[in-house]
């Protein structure tokens, strides 16, 4: 009980924090919009709507990429690191909190993003928007994890999408297949799968990345 | 109880400590002095967990959450504010009654006025001052404390004065300064870092 508890002051703080800052989700949500927008006119009037959906991806990725970058910006910058992981709390509870306020951020980008996608390229069917859920949950999930490590060096701006890129092509097959495939439910049970373990790694191993 | 042995520390072929022994009983005072780069920080990390030795080991009785750090930075969040921050930390602690205990510590550091104002607007003595709540919010059966007295003008400097000689015994202190003078008194015992 007290786990989550931890989780839910962790996850709530980050939110605080976003809400006095705005340094993140409007970042994110400019973002999202400027590439949809661009893919626009980059696609051709002609293209296929199995076309869209990669670029859909490509979006998706890369907002997720500039939440993860400052997601842990207030912890390195003034130290706080180093408080919260000499508590006795379980390690793992802040990484939790921390993928919980970075999936909470990149649900609001899709709010957006996703209903201008549908107005500029092509629908979305229940499965596309499961399938997207599902991602997103993964790349926060790792990406949490890569950013903890990224943020204490100095060009995690690089490294971070040098480390989660590789590790979300999984995700975008995954996100992709169930938007344009005859048979989503095998894409969405991948990218449930993919999360599962991705997840339980994630959470084992970040008591690793912040103690030396 | 803290026991010390052969601490080494290196940063890539920069040696940062070297051959660092001693032994600590509970309620002593160890006072590190040293210049700057000569390793007391490090040493200060190694002994709150926060960083392995090189070579060498470090028995502490005091497990985690046992200890309180006072770090060069304040580590609390500049975008909440103090009362916030304590309240986070209260939990993650495991502060019992944590209001109180809050609220006696922001009146005792005389932030009580200031208590709902963000850390990003507090002076650096005021945030000094915070951090040192932050500290003791636990009631810690180790302090280790890195510059104590840093940025902090003469009232703070007597409330600090104040705090660790009410301390002295009760809890195992270990204090960096490059003033060992102001804590000689204090002192059970003394490192000086070359």
């Amino acid at each position: 009980m007290s786990y989550a508890a931890d989780v839910a002051a962790l996850a709530r703080k980050d939110l605080k924090v976003e809400l006095r800052t705005r340094d993140t989700l409007p970042a994110m949500l400019l973002f999202v919009l400027a590439t949809l927008v661009v893919f626009h006119f980059a696609l051709p009037t002609n293209a296929a709507d199995d076309a869209a959906y990669g670029l859909l991806w490509v979006a998706i990725v890369f907002t997720a990429l500039v939440g993860l970058t400052r997601a842990w910006v207030p912890e390195h910058e003034h130290g706080v690191l180093d408080g919260l992981v000499l508590a006795p709390c379980d390690r793992s509870a802040i990484w939790l909190g921390k993928t919980l306020a970075t999936l909470a951020f990149l649900a609001a980008a899709q709010v957006v993003a996703l209903p201008a996608f549908a107005l500029f390229f092509a629908p979305l069917g229940a499965p596309a928007i499961a399938g997207v859920l599902l991602a997103d949950v993964g790349i926060c999930a790792v990406g949490s994890l890569l950013a903890a490590m990224a943020a204490a060096t100095r060009s995690r701006e690089v490294l971070l999408p040098l480390l989660l890129l590789p590790l979300a092509i999984p995700l975008v097959v995954g996100g992709v297949g169930s938007a344009v495939s005859s048979e989503p439910s095998r894409y969405l049970l991948f990218l449930g799968l993919y999360d599962a373990v991705f997840a339980v790694l994630s959470w084992a191993s970040f008591e690793y990345v912040v103690t030396e | 109880m803290i026991r010390a042995r052969g601490l080494e520390k290196r940063y890539g072929r920069r040696r940062v400590l070297r051959g660092i022994s001693f032994e600590l009983p509970a309620g002593g005072f160890l006072v590190v002095s040293g210049a700057n780069g000569s390793g007391k920080t490090t040493l200060l990390r190694i002994l709150a967990g926060l960083v392995a030795p090189t070579r060498g080991t470090v028995d502490i009785e005091a497990g985690r959450g046992r200890i309180g750090l006072l770090a060069h930075e304040p580590l609390v969040y500049r975008e909440l504010s103090a009362l916030e921050n304590l309240d986070l930390y209260g939990r993650l602690y495991r502060v019992s009654e944590r209001r109180e205990r809050i609220g006696m510590l922001l009146e005792r550091f005389g932030l009580w006025e200031a208590r709902n104002e963000r850390v990003a607007a507090y002076s650096r003595g005021m945030a000094q001052r915070l951090a040192l709540c932050r500290t003791l919010l636990h009631d810690p059966d180790l302090l280790v404390l890195d510059e104590p007295f840093s940025a902090l003008d003469e009232a703070g400097v007597a409330l600090v004065d104040r705090e660790l000689a009410e301390l002295a015994g009760l809890r195992t202190v270990v204090a960096s300064t490059h003033e060992p003078d102001r804590l000689a008194a204090l002192a059970t015992a003394e490192l000086a870092l070359t």
